[in-house]
């Protein structure tokens, strides 16, 4: 007898435990254009066209052999019961004679069974029979088994090819979003798309799909069965389905409102966790361990009726159904047991009727708990769409060629820019700077002081205006060219897992060991770098927490130093840094600047005084540019800033 | 496999050792019922249809039916004890590791890390709640189910029940392999899948380097490479997994096959009725299937097995830095500090962070520590909260060994800004009143005013209930600082500690700030440590750290005279024409 499904498949979700019985994970996102999104997963998986055609094919062949096999092993039940019959009676007789012998002595319930019996009165089992009919069920459920472990095994290479392929395309796609992009949306949700998203397209496809399919196929091909053994208890049968479709969502629906509080409380939960474990020291010293404690029994206490609800609710869904499968099975029993008795049925059909019934009723939950993983799957794919249909960075212009030796003359010519429309920031801006010239970028924290590397780099576009590189405009130049003129060293000192070397022969393709280390020595990292055990081969974890803020940011020097580029764009703010470090970041980028055009963005007052200009920002706005001494007489944005940020502290030390 | 799961299970499930065990009680009910239904369906067909009893067939049905409305209650009345087990151990997990986390010392934080002790405390749990649930409903049901359907099949007939001897053990073996291969499987899976994600994440966060140096194809190459090497591992796994459930399936049908077969010729020989045959085959079903359950729901349990070892590894984490078991109460609280001899060294660190510090912190006088980063500054102040304990010497508050005070008593004393100036989720006074429930607006005021907050502060919605977001993002760096200030105002404490906490103030801000802060702290003893040399000059001492070391112990004038760190030091930051 078959039972193809329990509820929960040993092959379902590797992995993922937040989706027993369906609904205890997170809420799900809701799709804005479900159809237009499905339509465009399937779209994606039209390379796959034969193999799916062949998976569904198998699918097919398996559920059809599946469906059949019960009816196979009735019919062998069949056999062994006549065989049991028909020892009974006397042999030499015929089945009629056998029944008009049974009812001359008053047993007609019998003989009206016999009459629906294939039996040969004195004759036992006919084991060559049963023999051919179970080796035809062998056949059947070992087709249907092979067929399935065949169907699973392409579709595993379906779903993991075209996720492979989403992955790429995502990746690849981040290389082309312009960095306004990246700037206008939280990293944390661009993350999530092409990591947490993409696993969930993957889930939804490897089992989603070619589960929904068998499921389907298998509700259609037992009911099928079922009204072609018995109509009548077909229809008692499915008396019970939509009784447990309702059940189910009487209770889901209560349930789902419970889960939805256990999110809520989950989420306060955590961010008074957060809030306290990150606080630790200061809950410590300010005694409030004690505050905190009964603030967190709250919430716990919260989160706990809350679960409780949705998993007694949620509990209660499988004993439900069981009950009613039950139900049906008692019935199926009765019913089947009075019609085989009738002669109206036979014992083996009743038999492969109950395995029908128990193989109905499990489908149909589990379509319902595919079609939550389906939804969840289509949110998430659609999220991926999204950051796929982007808008992309304007292409190279066509014909652009490399430059030759630059020297480092940068020219800004009536450039005008803002972020947002109704927000005008640089207009009609004009620079000119020699080779080696240095340009010092000031004003307050906030200024947006970047806005400028963003201009000189092409991270953004200008709305107006050109910017030369010794006289071609950057906008006829591929993006690389004019990366490739730039070196430079932000705040931000982005690392990378990976070693050492591997971090500073980031500044330049094929970098050799020698070239590595020279540009190590330059930038003051060689020392501290061969204190380390592993020295060049250190690998920086995540976060690259094993060095200081300062030994990071040299890092970044010795990567710029490796680039070699004209012209440079240095950050000087060096926070969390401490002095000694700092007098080698000095030194450092002072050796890097020499003969080198520079851009930096200045904290030190002698970087500022002998720049050659100095263009002082603030609101996010260019507001003043000159020499430091135009800028002072000027009396004006710079003057006022010089005064407040750096003539007290010298002053105070002068006492 | 699962001994971790089990040893932290076995504590936080005694007290509920009523429920679980109702539970059991329960499941054992409805096993047994559940497996005597297919006995009475035996009766059915043996007695009612074989004989022609129609009656019989109906009384039994009648049965049967009761049996099925009482098995419906009994497993609703189940779930209700189960859950409430499961949910109760999970809600007193998370106050375990809560409260467990809370005694934690600032070691002990950095060495889990705050984001994986909040996953821990949340996520973890959740693992291990589920499997309780599952194992308490469904897994507990497995093992009753098989040895109940064991001993009806055994009764109902010996011979077959031999098929069990082979089935049962194939099944294990399948299954058994399926594990061994995958769970290794899964565990590099995960791995691959955390690869992928790092490197995403870095080409989101470094995109501006990774443009300006034009590395995409290098990029590129590295994503290609994890891409390929996680769907490898994917595709591997899933291909075990497809196969796990024809085999079973292959595995019971084949199994109902056989019971046919074999039945056949006992049915036929007349040592066994019809209806004994089909209720044999349904408890096979029935064994068969609570196993197969059982199995999917094991593929739950290295999961949760994961998450109980690190819950288990922050539960099993003491403190060292705990109460002492007879504490001494210093005579009086002056806020008077004293460093003895104080050697400190991190636990595994090869050289000591600080090596025979010795130095008097008096009340009344402000001390300022500077120097580089590596020579100790921050650990000379984390020392005195016991945050860590000296490796020799000691360190005195109010005279008294701060290892021999109550830690509350020690905490009183101290007021401390740290150098991430953190704000919590509230108000602008909840997180004020931080140092002190009963203080009044116009004290909180006042502490504004001191730390130069008090005029941000009034122009922000609210003013005093102004919502501050969690960590303090919605006001700026500086505004942050001037809070946690204010908040250390508040508290009132004896002994003040600055850690580099003026940094995102401008230089303004910062001697207006200081000078008021002089006349709050006027009887206090105060300890500055700070990058900025304009922030400290005029402390009435000043500590030069270099390397753990004391190089230089005076004020800014005398210092400037006769000590070289420290000159190199102003140097370096006021430019050269200072010096």
């Amino acid at each position: 007898m078959s039972s193809r499904g329990p509820a929960v498949r040993p092959g379902g979700r590797p992995g993922a435990g937040g989706g027993w019985m369906g609904m205890g994970g997170p809420p799900a996102g809701k799709t804005k254009d479900a159809r237009k999104t499905l339509r465009r997963l399937v779209g994606r998986l039209r390379p796959e066209a034969t193999w799916i055609v062949l998976v569904t094919l198998l699918g097919s062949a398996s559920v059809a052999f599946a469906v059949i096999g019960p009816k196979i092993l009735g019919n062998a039940t069949n056999v062994i019961f006549n065989g049991v019959v028909g020892k009974s009676l006397p042999a030499g007789m015929t089945k009629a004679q056998a029944i008009a012998l049974l009812r001359a002595h008053g047993r007609g319930q019998i003989a009206q069974m016999l009459s629906g019996m294939d039996v040969r009165p004195g004759r036992g089992i006919d084991f060559n029979m049963l023999g051919d009919i179970l080796l035809l069920a062998v056949a059947v459920y070992a087709l249907s088994s092979a067929f399935t472990w065949m169907q699973g095994y392409i579709m595993a290479g379906v779903a993991q090819r075209t996720v492979y392929g989403l992955r790429r395309d995502v990746e690849g796609k981040l290389a082309k979003l312009p960095l306004k992009y990246f700037d206008s949306h939280p990293h944390g949700d661009i993350l999530s798309r092409v990591t947490n998203d993409i696993d969930n397209v993957a889930t939804t496809l490897q089992q989603g799909l070619s589960q929904l399919l068998t499921s389907g196929l298998t509700v259609i091909g037992v009911l099928a069965m079922m009204l072609w053994i018995s109509p009548l208890l077909a229809v008692i049968s499915l008396i019970t389905v939509p009784l447990s479709i309702v059940v189910t969502l009487v209770i889901a629906r209560r349930s789902q409102k419970e889960f939805a509080a256990q999110w809520r409380w989950t989420g306060s939960l955590n961010g008074h966790v957060e809030q306290m474990h990150t606080g630790h020291a200061l809950v410590q010293v300010f005694g409030r361990r004690k505050q905190a404690m009964e603030e967190f029994e709250r919430h716990n206490a919260q989160l706990y009726s809350a679960s409780f609800r949705a998993q007694f609710l949620s509990g209660i869904i499988q004993p439900a159904m069981q009950f009613l499968a039950n139900l049906n099975y008692v019935a199926i029993a009765v019913i089947g047991g009075y019609r085989v008795a009738s002669g109206t049925m036979t014992l083996g059909d009743v038999q492969a009727f109950i395995s029908y019934s128990r193989q109905f009723t499990m489908p149909i939950t589990q379509i319902a708990g595919q079609m939550n993983l389906l939804q969840s799957g289509l949110a998430s794919a659609e999220r991926v769409f999204e950051l796929l249909d982007a808008e992309e960075e304007t292409a190279d212009a066509a014909g652009a060629v490399g430059l030759p030796d630059l020297t480092g003359r940068v020219a800004l010519e009536h450039v005008a820019f803002r972020y947002e429309p109704d927000k005008p920031l640089i207009s009609d801006f004009n620079l000119e700077v020699q080779p080696g010239q240095t340009i010092a970028i000031v004003g307050p924290t906030g200024a947006g002081k970047t806005t400028i590397v963003n201009l000189l780099m092409r991270f953004y576009e200008l709305d107006s205006g050109r910017i030369c590189l010794d006289g071609v405009d950057e906008h006829d130049l591929p993006r690389d060219e004019v990366r490739r003129a730039f070196g430079m060293v932000l705040q931000d000192t982005w690392l990378f897992a990976g070693t050492i070397r591997d971090n500073i022969a980031y500044g330049k393709d094929g970098a050799t060991d020698e070239e590595v280390i020279a540009a190590a020595q330059a930038a003051h990292v060689d020392p501290f770098v061969r204190t380390l055990p592993s020295g060049y081969n250190t690998v920086l974890d995540d976060e690259a927490s094993d060095l200081s803020s300062g030994q990071r940011q040299l890092l970044t020097i010795a990567r710029a130093f490796l680039a070699d580029a004209p012209i440079l764009i240095l950050d000087e703010a060096t926070s969390n840094v401490d002095t000694r470090t700092e007098v080698l970041i000095q030194t450092a980028m002072a050796r890097l600047r020499r003969g080198r055009t520079s851009f930096v963005i200045a904290h030190r007052l002698s970087t500022i005084r002998n720049a050659d200009t100095i263009v002082a920002m603030d609101g996010g706005r260019i507001v003043e540019s000159g020499t430091h001494e135009e800028l002072l007489a000027r009396k004006g944005f710079y003057h006022e800033l010089y005064n407040s940020q750096f003539t007290e502290a010298m002053v105070e030390a002068q006492i | 496999m699962a001994q971790v799961l089990i040893r932290l299970l076995r504590s936080f499930v005694r007290p509920y050792t009523r429920e679980v065990a109702i539970v059991v009680v329960l499941v054992v009910i409805q096993s047994v019922a559940n497996l005597y239904l297919p006995n009475l369906n035996a009766d059915i067909i043996n007695n009612g249809v074989a004989k022609g009893d129609l009656g019989y067939i109906w009384r039994t049905g009648g049965v049967m039916l009761g049996i099925t409305v009482i098995l419906g209650l009994l497993s609703i009345v189940a779930v209700y004890w189960a859950s409430l087990a499961a949910i109760g151990v999970g809600r007193d997990l998370r106050a375990a590791v809560f409260r467990q986390v809370q005694s934690f010392s600032a070691h002990d934080m950095n060495r889990l890390g705050t984001a994986s002790l909040i996953t821990r405390n949340t996520n973890d749990v959740q693992q291990v709640q589920l499997v309780l649930q599952i194992a308490l409903t469904i897994l507990a049901a497995a093992p009753i189910m098989a040895v109940g359907g064991v001993v009806m099949a055994l009764r109902e007939d010996v011979p077959l029940s031999s098929l069990l001897v082979v089935v049962v053990p194939l099944l294990a073996a399948v299954v058994g392999l399926m594990f061994v291969n995958a769970i290794p499987l899964f565990r590099s899976m995960q791995g691959k899948i955390d690869r992928i994600n790092q490197v995403l994440r870095e080409q989101i966060t470094g995109v501006r380097v990774i443009r300006a140096f034009r590395r995409n194809q290098y990029e590129r190459g590295r994503f290609e490479v994890a891409n390929a090497d996680l769907t490898n591992t994917a595709l591997t796994v899933n291909r075990i997994f497809v196969l796990a459930l024809p085999a079973l399936m292959g595995i019971m049908n084949l199994t109902a096959v056989a019971v046919l077969w074999f039945g056949g010729h006992l049915v036929d020989s007349g040592e066994m009725p019809i209806g004994n045959l089909t209720a044999f085959m349904q408890y096979i079903i029935q064994i068969l299937f609570s196993v197969m359950m059982a199995v999917a729901m094991v593929i739950l349990v290295p999961r949760a097995e994961a998450s109980a070892a690190r819950i288990l590894e922050v539960l099993d984490t003491q403190s060292e830095i705990v109460d002492p078991r007879e504490p001494v109460d210093p005579p009086e609280t002056t806020g008077h500090i004293e460093f003895r001899g104080v050697t400190f060294g991190y636990p595994g660190g090869e050289k000591p962070v600080l090596t025979e510090l010795s130095f008097d912190l008096p009340p009344g006088q402000t001390t300022a520590i500077i120097g580089g980063t590596g020579s100790g500054k921050t650990t000379v102040l984390n020392l005195i909260p016991r945050f860590f304990d000296v490796t020799s010497g000691e360190v005195l508050v109010d005279g008294v060994d701060v290892r021999r005070q109550s830690l509350e008593r020690l905490w009183s004393t101290l007021g401390i800004v740290p150098q991430r100036a953190y704000l919590f989720k509230g108000t602008v006074a909840e997180n004020l009143r931080f140092g002190g429930d009963g203080v009044t607006d116009e004290e909180l005021w006042h502490a504004l005013e001191v730390a130069q907050a008090r005029e941000f502060v009034e122009k922000m919605p609210g003013q005093l209930e102004a919502p501050i977001d969690q960590g303090g993002t919605n006001v700026s760096g500086g505004q942050r600082q001037r809070l946690a200030i204010a908040r250390a105002i508040v508290k009132r404490p004896s002994a003040y500690l600055f850690d580099d906490c003026f940094s995102a103030l401008d230089a303004g801000t910062d001697s207006r700030l200081r000078a008021a802060l002089a006349a709050e702290t006027k009887q206090a003893t105060v300890v500055i440590v700070a990058q900025r040399v304009s922030t400290i000059m005029h402390a009435d001492r000043i500590v030069v750290l270099d390397e753990g070391r004391i190089v230089g112990l005076g004020t800014h004038a005398e210092l400037m005279a006769d000590c070289e760190p420290y000159r190199e030091i102003v140097e370096s930051q006021l430019g050269e024409r200072v010096a």
